[in-house]
């Protein structure tokens, strides 16, 4: 490193200490919010720390009595994980033999590019059909359906991060493999899928992420607590239906948790999965 | 042995029968509400309870959405076999509810008695081409909701009776400096400000369309209008009032920032309890006041209906439950956040204590409700008016303008 | 083994993928195609075949081409801020100082908030009578008064750029951290020592490093930005007087609002092809640049 001068380090402590304000502050406003109590959060001057800490909320939605606004809550988080869960078990089931095969096979690369392509297509463009599909299997306001659909986003998305990570292993350990007489399903049991195996957790990673973000199709698509997901379950709440802003923040912080912890423990593999992409296309 | 098979199969059969018996015989109905004014979600989550206890083969589950969700979501489930058996509709729904087959058709299984006990404003709500489509449910209307602490600080004696005046006093409420700007209203491009102007036009004495075209553009459609811009540019408008929602207005008022307000039914109590609201015990309320020479008072039907959706496969088992909330001892019961449909509640000292204000408002504003106009085409004929009214707030442009963009956008 | 049979069991072992990819993605597309030229509702009727009827009729509107500018500003002040202080951010955090770690940690914070739960957050922040941000800048004496932030057609739009752009950048940021930190230390030093400045250090000795990933990065957060829906929807539905209504909010209100499927799927279809536009163009971008560098 080279050295720097006084002023230029004070200037780097300086922003860098701005940089974390700017991204801690709406994220602790968020659980103050959550944890304040009405009058401390409609008062003029506004108080930033609650007089009094009121967890009642967070109660309130995660209680499970019937036909509650907590069992609401609760049923549509239990509806997001279901929906991520399926959706990300299904696209890693269509896209590793897929990325595999195109990163052993550049002839057949094309279809990769051609199915990485549909990522351009809006939403829109497909609502409409998938409606009708969806309605005509009487899939609508169902979790299948739902992650069914999801995979529309999840399945070019993982292929596209799976081929990078496969492209990373050697193709001579396997070619030594078959020389030594081993079938496909054997290399691919024995050596290529446990060499990929963090490539391959990055991609849940983020499909689940992915998924667990979604809200067009699952707005479109369900209807009630038997598939609302979270995302609109949360939309529902500050859409003018609640008045109580730390009811909507503590919805917020609820739902933001298991994104914010897998982002935080898992940065490492989130990390090194978005810039492989990046970098390699 | 096989006849032990028999017997097991027998025994598993039976036993199977005797476990799942019950389940069976539970029907389970799905309804869409709306939690954003009118009865609160607990209210109606106890009525269902209450529904449930007397009906224990029937089990309901609740949706609640905000009012913005509610058509969207109604008109999308239709597609899913088994989407919302109960679902509440505004009164401007039914015409394209009913092109639509939305709705079932229920006119024959409505009784004498309800025929003659609900009143007859309330069955408005859920008509449409000499067909009704459900059972009223919210009979619901803006009324003008006073701060009396600061109309008495303001040495006003009297709530206004015009819209003129109600100008005047707020004008005087900013000029001695108490309040920056004393009036708060919905007018955040939705629905919410279609009600506020829709008041504002009947006291004008405009209509919306003529002969199925539209005539909002012109007379009281315009001076109804003009009167929103002029509150607004005059600065006795909270300018907040063009991202507000009902809620937020409640919100506001009940923090004693404002001190009028046209909401409906439900802020009365909910800015009396003293729990959440800084002005319990000075909460006034009249009829939304008229235009001089052209009406006493002014008030918009804000109603809304429960109706049976076309794809139920449980039309009985809802319209059980339809009856049972509709029913005059359910609302009578929960008179406190909306206020019944049947005539003789309003005579009632159970229903009418401790908010006989409100009660002497209704009977004047209820009888006045003007209807939004009914069009299959509504949804486009709204969008286009939320614009030409935010667009004239805004100062975009100028009122008549904005309404005739709105007259070509309208769909009609 | 043959070249072929390899070909073949690459076939094969897509398969699974391809046939989800046509049924779930290639049949609803051709689909929309299809329903572009009827009148058709969403519920009940299938519509009849009407021509470029609804294509024309939505071209010639007043919505579209003011929507399209709206979309195309939303699209490119918040990706180009994103970018900017995205790679700000970057050169800050390869810099040396106390607790970077930390910090290079705590960057995927709003990146990892869900889209809705950021819209309403920033939602509650802009609140005009109890929000924090007037709240915040009241007290620090920046504004005089309260105001409203997401209610007029001058702030209503930059707000949003800002509630995006605040969720977006910490992405450029690592990417581009990651970039960084593949730059060999000697070239930087051998270009101090040749008395290159700052800039030209940046321009000439890091950027080239940089501009392959960012590009990425640019691509795809142009593409996210042209379809955005669910910031908007939640923060302001497309208000004030439709000034941050985008395309696809206008096709929801089109196909499933006003449940004009037939018209709805040809505006879809319009700005799946704008999409696709911009998208070719970037990818002859991208080309050249990695020619040139």
């Amino acid at each position: 490193m080279e050295r720097r001068s006084l002023a230029a380090t004070i200037f780097v402590h300086l922003a860098a200490l701005l940089l974390l304000a700017v991204i801690l502050a709406p994220v602790l406003w968020l659980f103050v919010m959550s944890i304040s109590s009405t009058p401390d959060l409609i008062a003029k001057p506004l108080h930033w720390w609650p007089d009094t800490v009121d967890l009642s909320r967070y109660g309130v939605l995660l209680s499970s009595v019937a036909n509650s606004a907590g069992q609401a809550f609760v049923a549509s988080l239990f509806n997001s994980i279901k929906v991520a869960g399926m959706a990300t078990i299904a696209a890693l089931i269509v896209a590793i033999p897929s990325a595999w095969a195109v990163s052993r096979t550049p002839s057949v690369g094309w279809s990769l590019y051609a199915v990485i392509a549909t990522y351009m297509l809006p939403p829109v463009a497909l609502a409409v059909p998938l409606y009708m599909a969806l309605s005509w299997l009487g899939l609508l306001n169902n979790v299948f359906g739902l992650a069914l659909v999801y995979l529309t986003i999840l399945a070019p998305f993982t292929t596209w991060l799976l081929k990078s990570g496969f492209d990373s292993i050697p193709r001579e350990i396997e070619s030594a493999a078959t020389m030594d007489g081993a079938r496909l399903d054997q290399i691919l049991r024995i050596i290529t899928l446990p060499l990929a195996a963090p490539v391959m957790a990055t991609a849940a990673l983020f499909a689940f992420l992915l998924a667990w973000d979604e809200f067009f199709y699952a707005l479109l698509f369900t209807s009630d607590q038997r598939a609302k997901t979270l995302t609109v379950a949360i939309a529902d709440l500050a859409g003018g239906r609640v008045s109580d802003y730390g009811l909507i923040a503590t919805a917020g912080v609820l739902a933001a948790l298991p994104p914010l912890l897998i982002g935080l423990f898992m940065q490492r593999a989130l990390i090194s999965g978005l810039t492989s992409g990046g970098v390699k296309g | 042995m096989l006849k032990s098979v028999q017997t097991a199969l027998l025994g598993a059969t039976l036993l199977g029968a005797a476990l799942f018996s019950p389940a069976h015989a539970e029907t389970k109905i799905n309804a869409l509400f709306m939690a954003q004014a009118a009865y609160s979600e607990a209210d109606v989550r106890a009525m269902t309870e209450a529904f449930t206890k007397a009906n224990p083969d029937i089990s309901v589950n609740l949706e609640f959405v905000p009012y913005e969700g509610l058509h969207d979501k109604t008109v999308l489930a239709q597609g899913s076999g088994g989407g919302y058996d109960v679902v509440l509709f505004d009164v401007i729904w039914p015409a394209e509810y009913a092109t639509n087959k939305v709705l079932t058709d229920v006119t024959d299984k409505i009784t004498p008695e309800m025929k003659s006990g609900v009143l007859p404003g309330a069955w408005t709500t859920v008509e449409y081409d000499g067909k009704r489509y459900g059972m009223p449910w919210i009979l619901d209307t803006k009324y003008l909701f006073y701060n009396k602490e600061i109309l008495e600080k303001a040495g006003i004696k009297a709530p206004p009776t015009t819209w003129a005046e109600l100008a005047e006093q707020a004008k005087t409420i900013k000029d001695k400096g108490i309040l920056a700007t004393p009036i708060a209203w919905s007018w955040s491009q939705a629905e919410a400000a279609i009600c506020d102007y829709t008041t504002l036009v009947s006291a004008y004495g405009g209509s919306f369309l003529k002969d199925g075209k539209p005539a909002f553009q012109t007379g009281g459609g315009l001076d109804a209008l003009k009167y929103m811009v002029d509150s607004y540019t005059s600065g006795v408008t909270n300018p907040n009032s063009k991202e507000f929602l009902e809620e937020d207005v409640r919100r506001l008022f009940q923090n004693g920032d404002v001190a009028f307000a046209l909401n409906w039914t439900y802020m009365y109590n909910m800015a009396n309890d003293p729990k959440d609201s800084k002005v319990a015990g000075k909460v006034g309320v009249v009829p939304a006041p008229g235009v001089e020479g052209k009406s006493k008072v002014s008030a918009v039907n804000g109603s809304m209906g429960l109706g049976i959706t076309s794809t139920s496969k449980h039309a009985d088992e809802a319209w059980k439950y339809i009856t049972f909330m509709t029913s005059q001892a359910t609302q009578n019961q929960y008179a406190k956040l909306s206020l019944p449909i049947w005539a003789s509640s309003y005579d009632d000292p159970a229903v009418a204590k401790g908010q006989e204000e409100l009660i002497a408002a209704a009977k004047v504003g209820l009888a006045a409700m003007y209807p939004r106009p009914t069009t299959p085409k509504y949804q486009e004929l709204s969008t286009a008016l939320q614009q030409a009214i935010q667009e004239s707030l805004l100062g975009q442009a100028k009122p008549d303008a904005a309404l005739e963009t709105a007259v070509q956008n309208s769909g009609l | 083994m043959t070249n072929n049979w390899i070909t073949t069991r690459a076939w094969f072992l897509m398969l699974p993928l391809l046939i989800v990819m046509v049924a779930i993605i290639g049949w609803p597309l051709f689909d929309t195609v299809r329903l572009s030229f009827t009148d058709a509702k969403l519920v009940g009727t299938a519509g009849n075949f009407v021509g470029f009827e609804n294509y024309v009729r939505i071209l010639s509107g007043p919505n579209f081409q003011r929507t399209l500018i709206t979309t195309f500003w939303f699209a490119v002040l918040s990706v180009s801020a994103e970018m900017v202080i995205g790679v700000l951010a970057a050169l800050l955090l390869n810099q040396q100082f106390y607790g970077r770690s930390v910090l290079r940690a705590l960057m995927i914070l709003p990146w990892a908030l869900p889209t809705v739960v950021n819209a309403t957050l920033w939602r509650l922040i802009y609140n005009p009578e109890y929000g924090a941000l007037n709240a915040a800048l009241t007290q620090m004496g920046i504004i005089g008064a309260y105001q409203s932030w997401l209610g007029e057609p001058g702030t209503a739009l930059a707000s949003l750029i800002v509630a995006d752009c605040w969720k977006n950048f910490p992405l450029v940021a690592l990417i581009a951290l990651a970039a960084l930190q593949a730059v060999p230390r000697d070239i930087t030093a051998a270009a101090m020592v040749d008395g290159a400045g700052a800039w030209s250090r940046f321009r000439f000795v890091i950027m080239p490093y940089l501009a392959g990933p960012l590009m990425v990065a640019l691509v795809l957060r142009t593409i996210e930005a042209f379809k955005v829906f669910d910031i908007i929807w939640v923060m302001t539905r497309g208000g004030p007087a439709n000034s941050t209504r985008t395309l696809s909010i206008l096709v929801y209100q089109e196909a499933f609002s006003f449940q004009r499927a037939g018209s709805g799927a040809s505006l879809a279809l319009i700005v799946t092809l704008l999409v696709t536009i911009l998208a070719v163009a970037y990818a002859a971008l991208i080309r050249k640049s990695a020619g040139v560098s």
